[in-house]
């Protein structure tokens, strides 16, 4: 499967993703934001970082940016695209997702693991995850809270558009297991197609045992499936 | 503008300095002159009163590539792999304005490690507030962690360890210090030593503005009732501009068009131009029309002396301005030829087609001021109490006192800030004895951790320095990694007070002493004098951040428990001394006597013991004893793993607080398997280490038999609350 990872100035799990999916086997390609054509790509990332150093609105000035007309071209004819944290907010400026994400709630940058439960794994990214299964994923934003309006969160409710939810490490879904205010604890979401995923949580970083964990992989190899 | 006696005191120059300078330049300097004698001769820039005791440190050994004197010290780690590391103060700058002093002077120490060709791989810091009481605080602690946190999240390089203590000797002078870590091939590292005639000297980065005008003067004055008034000479920091700065640097090292490299540090243009071209034995000629300005009108004295944050100055290769002018321009940054390279030895500064400014460069360097300031030895203080005169409290209620302590609180408010797994190579993070980090694509890993204790250099500075390196060696060896070398940060009062100056010196022998033994040279680090305000000194306060090499990723340990039934065996001696103890402080209030004292053939003997079990892969999990005693370790395995502890009563010490809370040094606890006690055991005698049986792993329960049983989810709950509740 062919991969490109999208490269701002200010990414910085661009390398950490290239590495995650190399070592799944992708053939990935780094593109560079001034690119004004996509390689060919079977999955598009967009990565997490500090994409022009959040200035104006986290992610605001990369979804201006050349190589977003392509990845929007792309994603419109159904090519898999992939958001992680900064990577989500971008893809919610650029309109391929909706809602936003605000700034956490308790107005402090978070970074540690959390859990989330994968509640919906029909989806071409979730399908080797059992239904409800536990995932320990590490978390690093400013803002991650995520927010829409009340008939967009009962349509991705009611069309199974959200894959991951913040729980704890017993599965509970409540306030406490809460890390960043999200309505309903989403920490990923789909658009309707469900070819577009956009979430909060780093999988990169839980793709080796003796780093972390191997709790992120699997969303990779979903896609080889 | 007339050089009255009161503008060279603005500068922060003593009357004889100002002679000296009259002297060497042969006439009376200009304003723009004196500012750069002033940026250059500071106690920050100059270190002329600690050269002399800073040369008595090892700094060689056939790990280090290179020792002091270039930005940062430069170790091998084996496989044409080396490690650049370096720690510094911005206490001053963040004292003042906490969010931006904290976030350049994690800023300033990237660049010391990048400039030389590493990309950082890991970031520590150590933080020191005043009381917690202290009006001022709570508003410092928020600003300085979001201030770290905001500037290396940003960058994108993890924050992986730290300390942060409260004391009021810190009320009205904080110290924030921040270390860097970088990685680089052996054969592809820069140095700022200048070579070649008629060279172009190339600007790059940030835009020049007004801040940071004389910051370096600034931290190298005490503070006084209008320190706030010092706000302007702070920085401000863009850490994605220096992301790019730093890439942009990177891909340029790639190919062979840098001489030397330099970053704009304290005392920007001057002392990056400066340390060049002396260290080349050269001049060099700058046009300062050229300079990039982020404001109008900006004279050659702003310039000269602006602190702006992100930006570097490079020599380059004959006719590879071009290639190098592409790549910045790629990054989006300024790029401008500013100068040349001449033979003159001097520093000439020509503006509007004039010459503004000309400084011999050996005036500025090897011929400013240093000082043999006086300094008292101190005496190693009494032990005057008897701990049975002491009002008596129970084991419990003391235990849940120190827990509940701002300083052995669960930090986790602190480090959740910080993102610790970007770049996916952080093995271990914050909270266990060293942070691990493993080399890109490599099995081998690096062990880092930053240590101070100023308590103990407060009481006796020679053995609280020998201490604190004993300390940090510990704490390496508790991960599983072998000690390579350390850098410091050495945090003082006023030098030109004898008593402050007694305590560098001695601290720094300390330090020597310990150096030496272990084979742990110190490659790199950075003086902070003057912290204090109005005559008040601070605590002694040197910092020191230690690297390890761990050979093998998978052989790392930390200090979690494992297994049920598996035994805990101490390995060194323990005879309760609690004098500066935690102990004595949280429960007495009392800071009297002297520090534990250190045996250096013990801590090697026992470190090496214990690092060959681990080796051995005998031992389930290691912690070292230090501050708190036997009982705050056990809590420490306790609480980061949730098991619980059935632990044995004192065998022989008759006192049980002295047993439990004592803080001899050169101590560590080791879990093993009951089925290799024997083996162990065997090593250990072999090796004439002292150990013995202290515990024995179990459910639920942090338990004394006959004095205490504490469910471990109320020792945890005690642990937790202070930050929360702050």
């Amino acid at each position: 499967m062919n991969s490109s990872v999208i490269v701002f100035p200010g990414s910085n799990c661009d390398r950490d993703i290239a590495v995650a999916l190399e070592k799944l086997q992708f053939q990935n390609k780094m593109v560079w934001h001034k690119d004004t054509s996509l390689p060919k790509s079977d999955l598009i990332v967009v990565p997490g970082g500090f994409s022009y150093g959040d200035y104006l609105r986290s992610g605001a000035i990369a979804a201006k940016s050349n190589i977003l007309n392509e990845v929007i071209k792309a994603a419109n004819d159904g090519c898999l695209v992939l958001g992680i944290c900064n990577g989500f907010q971008i893809l919610t400026e650029t309109g391929l997702l909706r809602g936003v994400l605000l700034r956490n709630i308790n107005l402090k940058f978070l970074g540690k693991d959390i859990y989330v439960k994968a509640v919906n794994i029909d989806n071409k990214f979730c399908n080797k995850y059992k239904k409800d299964q536990l995932l320990r994923l590490n978390i690093a934003h400013n803002e991650g809270n995520y927010f829409t309006n009340p008939n967009h969160l009962k349509e991705l409710e009611d069309k199974n558009l959200i894959p991951f939810k913040y729980c704890d490490e017993n599965g509970n879904i409540n306030e406490q297991s809460n890390p960043n205010g999200s309505l309903n604890n989403i920490a990923g979401i789909f658009n309707e197609k469900k070819n577009i995923l956009g979430i909060m949580p780093h999988p990169e970083r839980m793709v080796d045992q003796i780093i972390s964990n191997n709790d992120g992989a699997n969303l990779f190899a979903s896609l080889l499936n | 503008m007339k050089i009255t006696n009161a503008v060279v005191e603005k500068h922060g120059l003593k009357t004889e300095e100002y002679s000296k300078i009259k002297e060497l330049l042969k006439r009376e300097p200009n304003l723009l002159e004196l500012g750069i004698f002033s940026a250059m001769w500071n106690e920050h820039c100059s270190y002329k009163s600690s050269r002399i005791h800073l040369k008595n440190l090892p700094t060689k050994g056939k790990q280090v590539i290179q020792g002091p004197g270039e930005n940062a010290g430069v170790i091998d780690i084996g496989d044409n792999d080396a490690i650049i590391f370096k720690i510094e103060s911005h206490n001053h700058p963040s004292y003042i304005e906490p969010y931006q002093g904290a976030a350049t002077g994690v800023g300033g120490i990237l660049r010391d490690v990048f400039t030389m060709g590493a990309r950082p791989i890991a970031l520590l810091n150590s933080i020191h507030f005043g009381s917690p009481d202290h009006p001022k605080t709570r508003t410092l602690l928020n600003g300085v962690v979001s201030g770290i946190g905001g500037y290396g999240n940003c960058i994108g390089i993890p924050t992986v360890a730290g300390e942060i203590k409260f004391n009021s000797t810190y009320n009205e002078n904080i110290l924030v210090n921040a270390m860097a870590v970088g990685c680089v091939k052996k054969d592809k590292i820069f140095y700022s030593k200048a070579k070649g005639l008629n060279k172009s000297v190339v600007y790059v980065g940030s835009k020049t503005g007004r801040d940071g005008i004389h910051g370096a003067s600034m931290a190298s004055a005490e503070f006084d009732e209008n320190s706030e008034d010092k706000k302007p000479t702070v920085q401000v920091g863009d850490p994605f501009t220096e992301k790019l700065l730093m890439e942009a640097c990177l891909e340029l090292m790639k190919g062979n068009s840098i001489i030397s490299i330099q970053d704009m540090g304290a005392a920007g243009l001057t002392s990056s131009s400066v340390e060049m071209v002396s260290k080349g034995d050269l001049g060099m000629e700058l046009y300062l029309d050229k300079v990039p300005c982020r404001e109008e009108d900006m004279t050659p004295y702003e310039m000269m002396l602006s602190e702006s944050q992100e930006r570097m100055l490079i020599i380059l290769e004959d006719k590879k301005e071009e290639e190098a002018k592409k790549i910045f321009e790629k990054w989006d940054l300024d790029f401008a030829v500013i100068g040349k390279t001449t033979n003159t030895n001097n520093l000439t500064l020509k503006f509007k087609n004039e010459i503004v400014g000309e400084i011999p460069i050996d005036a500025l360097a090897s011929k400013a001021p240093i000082y043999n300031r006086k300094w008292t030895k101190s005496k190693l203080p009494e032990k005057k109490i008897n701990i049975k005169d002491l009002k008596k409290i129970k084991l419990e209620d003391a235990l849940f006192k120190i827990l509940f302590s701002p300083n052995q609180s669960n930090k986790s408010w602190v480090t959740d800030q910080f993102d610790q797994m970007v770049m996916t190579d952080t093995a271990q993070r914050s909270g266990s004895d060293a942070a691990i980090i493993r080399i890109h694509k490599k099995e081998k890993a690096i062990a880092v951790t930053v240590d101070s204790s100023a308590n103990y250099c407060k009481a006796h500075p020679y053995t609280g320095g020998k201490q604190i390196v004993c300390e940090n060696w510990r704490n390496l060896i508790s991960v599983g990694a072998k000690p390579i070398a350390i850098t410091n940060c050495l945090n003082f009062g006023n030098p030109e007070n004898a008593k402050v100056m007694g305590e560098f010196a001695e601290c720094l022998l300390g330090i020597k002493e310990a150096c030496e033994f272990l084979d742990f040279p110190v490659v790199s680090g950075n003086v902070s004098f003057y912290n204090g305000t109005n005559k008040k000194n601070i605590y002694p306060t040197p910092v020191i951040g230690g690297v390890g090499l761990i050979k093998n990723t998978k052989n790392k340990i930390n200090h979690l428990l494992k297994k049920n039934g598996n035994i805990i065996l101490q390995i060194g001696k323990t005879f309760g001394h609690l004098y500066q103890s935690v102990f004595f402080e949280e429960i007495y209030s009392l800071r009297e006597g002297p520090p534990p004292e250190i045996n250096l053939s013990n801590e090697k003997n026992n470190g090496e013991a214990v690092l060959k079990l681990i080796n051995d892969r005998l031992v389930f999990s290691v912690h070292d004893i230090s501050a708190g005693g036997l009982i705050l370790a056990f809590a420490e395995m306790s609480l980061s793993s949730g098991c619980g502890l059935k632990i044995d009563r004192p065998k022989k010490l008759s006192n049980s607080m002295e047993y439990y809370f004592g803080e001899d040094q050169g101590r560590y606890l080791i879990e093993i398997e009951p089925i290799n006690l024997n083996k162990v055991k065997k090593i250990l005698e072999e090796n004439n280490i002292f150990n013995e049986s202290v515990a024995t792993v179990q459910n639920d329960y942090f338990e004394i038999p006959d004095t205490l049983k504490i469910h471990i989810n109320d020792l945890y709950k005690a642990n937790n609350k202070w930050y929360n509740n702050y």
